[in-house]
């Protein structure tokens, strides 16, 4: 019976079970391309042609041009800004990816630790984590960055953690039996099937880790501390209904996000050296 | 799982969580081991912040100018029992004042209202969604890629926006509610998940039950009900949890940053700025948060006991 | 008998009954895939007749194209050129009237739905009514033996016994024509013989023709009225063969002492040979070919 071994990434699932009649190969990777692009240009044109001839209001939407305008001009507070919350995010990125991985592999190795942490694993995984800004800003300081950082940290651990020690549950029976008949040892094991079954699952666990970080960190923000980063600058410039600036501010925020995503992704294809197909959340 | 031939001793590195070692005890033992563990790890948590609070210095561990572990005042990390002892007691000094879990809880509700209506939303919009590019490959090309680059940028970072969209928005007689903003973004991030598992669950059914149906001469809508949207349950179903934490994620962090009063996320910001003197109180809601979130994740378990029929396959993996 | 030369030359349909009685009629059929490296050849110059009531299997090495013309009878694939007919019906017009059931190798039930509902599916699907439905499981189950199984779900249930409701699922709109892609071939030889004894009493029941693909020559000879030998690229018929053995008065006699009658292995090896003989090179199928190879 088939299962759910489907784990396929989600920019993989483009291909159902369809019947064979269709589009050849080389039309289709055409549209791949030209639909999306297709249907971004429409949505900017419409977006555009809304604001300037159909007189939708400067709150409700900017133009795109007029946030432009505003990019270039507040450009070097997008950088200083988009820096620091980068800086966070990375920080807390590369600290819950430690401390999931690590911690994976203890509760791989002992099921004691397993059991203990499953059920905070479980709630940290539906938790709201920006809850804990306020206090964690009170027990580091206000002053201090260190808060937004712990939160980001906070929030890549969950998914690093889960699908790392999925990673590790993975290698399959015939494979130990084999390195049993080996007579392989616990460590010859880690190496050489442990290690490699799981790292596509932990590769992948960063990924998605990585847009949390830099969700968490620029979330942070909106709970008070030290202002400078993205998240308090949209605050503000919301606030004082320069919301054409607000909008470069999240368009920064849109691109430090994918630039996170890209190149988690891009570590993920070079260590894979093939097409991801570990999208297991 | 059932792979528990070889690891008996327990001489591999790995070994899958549910192998119940060498003796098989009975479901029963080993669930309320399970539980029981679990609270032994919870008290272990609780165990640290109680230790490191006595040994830990009062102004933290620095090294250079950052402080890695945070101080032990009163002030910064209150004991356990002066957190739980504050919930019992009245919230303000004001007569009459509700005890803080009383609060709490009511904040929490509301909290859980406005993320519940954006998680339907966003289930509506995302099963739609799901449903016009499983039907039509071109809509799957052009929308998908969006869809997924959306998944991965901070689009909460709209929330102070929409704010300006509130109190604006009027069509005849309805006006919009301060609320509506919030449950508006919550939707936002509750609907990418559950596009994305909707798509992947109609796109999942093996080829040959499609050709199986196909044989049956079975339409569009035949295929949809009896073949494609059962198969989606089991991805459904977590991609419906993971949009009800986002919805919740979402409806707290909307109510910071749209200054809504009534909700968690207003508590969490209004008794963190009471924290200099109570510093206990602003733990309140943040047992509030965790609970919303369990209570969430727990109701769509629910869901999914109801539907174990449609998660035979996974159950078997 | 291994001398024996084959009576039917290849392709030749010596039966004179009108194309629009039979279950299948094929004539010039091609079907050419479009691949990344090129076009394949999957069927080329196909002519067959299957007869109402008629058991013919089809046999070949992997690559002979003989599951493709099963999917091009089902209307699962469309052929590149030819004609196709079934029950004198376009084999779109076919599927749309539900004149066939089919059966692949997976069983193929669905998951959710317990032994009895996925017998019902089809009918379901076609509107009868749910008391008639009743009924027709029932039957259906009663037929394949797997009366007390109704409630269970597929994953409590072993290979056998799920291509058995697959079987019986084939059968619940009492087809004319059943088609079957080695619906055996994942089975363990034990069961895949009780099966076989069990399909061709079914068969013989319910007096259904069936085009049966597999890759074994004692099944394609212990159940069939005629065996088509296919060879690969491209995928032609090669040999038809009708199976002539002992059983007394037509198929639903055979049983299990037919399979250690002289004339079923002298049948086995005429299949055999035809196999190697049309099949040119390594791709021969030829584990047992070890015993009584005669070159011709």
């Amino acid at each position: 019976m088939t299962t759910n071994t489907t784990a396929n990434a989600i920019i993989g699932a483009g291909t159902g079970a369809t019947r064979t009649k269709g589009w050849s190969p080389r039309t289709e990777s055409i549209l791949r391309v030209v639909a999306p692009v297709t249907l971004g240009i429409i949505v900017l044109a419409i977006w555009q042609f809304l604001v300037t001839v159909g007189g939708v209001s400067d709150y409700l939407l900017p133009s795109p041009t007029s946030i432009m305008a505003e990019l270039v001009a507040y450009w070097p507070a997008v950088v200083s800004a988009t820096v620091l919350t980068g800086t966070n995010s990375l920080l807390g990125l590369l600290v819950g990816s430690l401390l999931g991985i690590i911690l994976a592999a203890v509760a791989a190795r002992w099921r004691i630790a397993d059991q203990m942490s499953a059920p905070i694993i479980a709630a940290l995984a539906v938790v709201p984590i920006v809850a804990l800004a306020p206090v964690l800003n009170s027990m580091f300081g206000a002053d201090s960055q260190f808060g937004r950082q712990a939160i980001a940290a906070i929030a890549s651990f969950v998914p690093i953690f889960i699908n790392t020690l999925r990673g590790f549950r993975q290698t399959r029976p015939v494979h130990r039996d084999l390195m049993k008949a080996y007579a392989a040892s616990s460590g010859q094991m880690l190496r050489s099937l442990t290690l490699p079954t799981a790292r596509p699952f932990i590769l992948t666990g960063i990924r998605i880790a990585s847009s949390l970080a830099v969700i968490s960190a620029l979330v942070a923000e909106y709970f008070g501390g030290p202002r400078g980063g993205l998240g308090s600058l949209i605050a503000t410039s919301a606030a004082s209904s320069a919301y054409s600036r607000a909008w470069a501010y999240v368009g920064a925020s849109i691109a430090l996000g994918l630039l996170f995503y890209l190149a988690t992704l891009a570590l993920e294809r070079l260590v894979l050296r093939r097409v991801p197909t570990g999208g297991s959340r | 799982m059932t792979a528990t031939r070889n690891d008996q001793r327990g001489e591999v590195a790995v070994r899958p969580a549910s192998s119940p070692g060498a003796v098989a005890k009975p479901a029963r033992t080993r669930l309320l081991g399970g539980f029981l563990w679990g609270i032994a790890g919870v008290a272990l948590i609780a165990l640290i912040w109680e230790g490191y609070k006595f040994f830990g210095p009062d102004n933290g561990v620095l090294i250079g100018e950052l402080r890695v572990l945070p101080r032990t005042t009163d002030l910064a990390m209150p004991h356990l029992w002066d957190m739980m002892t504050r919930l019992a007691e009245p919230v303000t000094r004001a007569d009459g004042a509700l005890p803080l879990w009383a609060v709490v809880a009511l904040a929490s509700l509301m909290t859980l209202g406005i993320a519940a209506a954006g998680w339907a939303v966003g289930v509506i919009v995302g099963v739609v969604f799901a449903l016009l590019m499983q039907r039509w490959r071109l809509a799957e090309f052009g929308l998908l890629p969006w869809i997924v680059i959306s998944q991965t940028v901070p689009l909460i970072a709209f929330a102070p926006i929409v704010k300006s969209w509130g109190s604006r928005v009027e069509i005849g007689s309805f006006e919009w509610q301060d609320w509506m903003s919030v449950a508006l973004i919550a939707s936002y991030l509750a609907f990418f998940p559950i596009t994305v598992g909707a798509l992947k669950g109609l796109q999942s059914p093996d080829r040959i039950h499609v050709e199986l149906f196909d044989t049956y001469a079975a339409g569009y809508w035949p295929t949809l009900v009896r073949l494609r949207l059962p198969a989606a349950v089991p991805y459904l179903l977590p991609a419906l949890r993971l949009g009800a934490a986002n919805a919740v994620i979402g409806a707290v962090v909307a109510e910071v940053s749209t200054g809504l009063q009534g909700g968690i996320g207003r508590l969490l910001i209004q008794f963190a700025g009471q924290a200099s003197g109570d510093p206990s109180k602003a733990w309140g809601p943040i047992f509030g948060a965790i609970v919303l979130g369990l209570v969430t994740a727990g109701s769509v378990a629910l869901l999914g006991i109801i539907l174990k029929d449609y998660r035979r396959t996974e159950e078997a993996a | 008998m291994s001398d024996q030369i084959p009576t039917t030359t290849p392709a030749a349909d010596t039966m004179t009954t009108d194309v629009s009685d039979a279950a299948v009629a094929v004539r010039g059929l091609n079907k050419q895939f479009q691949t990344a490296s090129g076009i394949v050849h999957a069927l080329e110059g196909i002519d067959l007749t299957v007869e109402a009531g008629e058991f013919v299997s089809l046999i070949g090495p992997s690559g002979c194209g003989k599951s493709t013309l099963m999917r091009l009878i089902a209307d699962l694939d469309v052929p590149t050129s030819g004609e196709l007919t079934v029950f004198g019906k376009t084999a779109t017009q076919a599927r749309l009237d539900q004149d066939y059931g089919i059966a692949f190798q997976q069983a193929g039930l669905l998951p959710w739905r317990t032994v009895a509902a996925n017998v019902a599916l089809p009918l379901e699907l076609h509107g009868v009514a749910s008391a008639a439905r009743r009924t027709r499981v029932a039957d259906l189950l009663e037929m394949v033996g797997l009366t007390e199984f109704a409630d269970r779900f597929p994953d409590q249930l072993s290979g056998g016994m799920q291509q058995r409701v697959a079987i019986a699922r084939s059968l619940a709109e009492q087809p004319r024509l059943l088609l079957m892609d080695e619906p055996f071939g994942a089975l363990d030889e034990m069961t895949r013989e009780k099966m076989q004894t069990d399909l061709v009493r079914i068969a013989a029941d319910t007096g259904a023709a069936v085009v049966f693909v597999t890759h074994s020559i004692p099944e394609a000879v212990f159940l069939s009225d005629r065996v088509v030998v296919m060879s690969p690229r491209p995928g032609r018929i090669s040999d038809i063969i009708p199976m002539r053995l002992d059983a007394a008065d037509g198929r639903e006699e055979r049983d299990d002492d037919l399979r250690e009658a002289s004339s079923f292995f002298e049948m086995v090896t005429e299949v055999r040979e035809a196999l190697h003989g049309g099949a040119s090179d390594a791709e021969n199928p030829a584990p047992r070919a070890a015993r009584g190879v005669d070159t011709r």
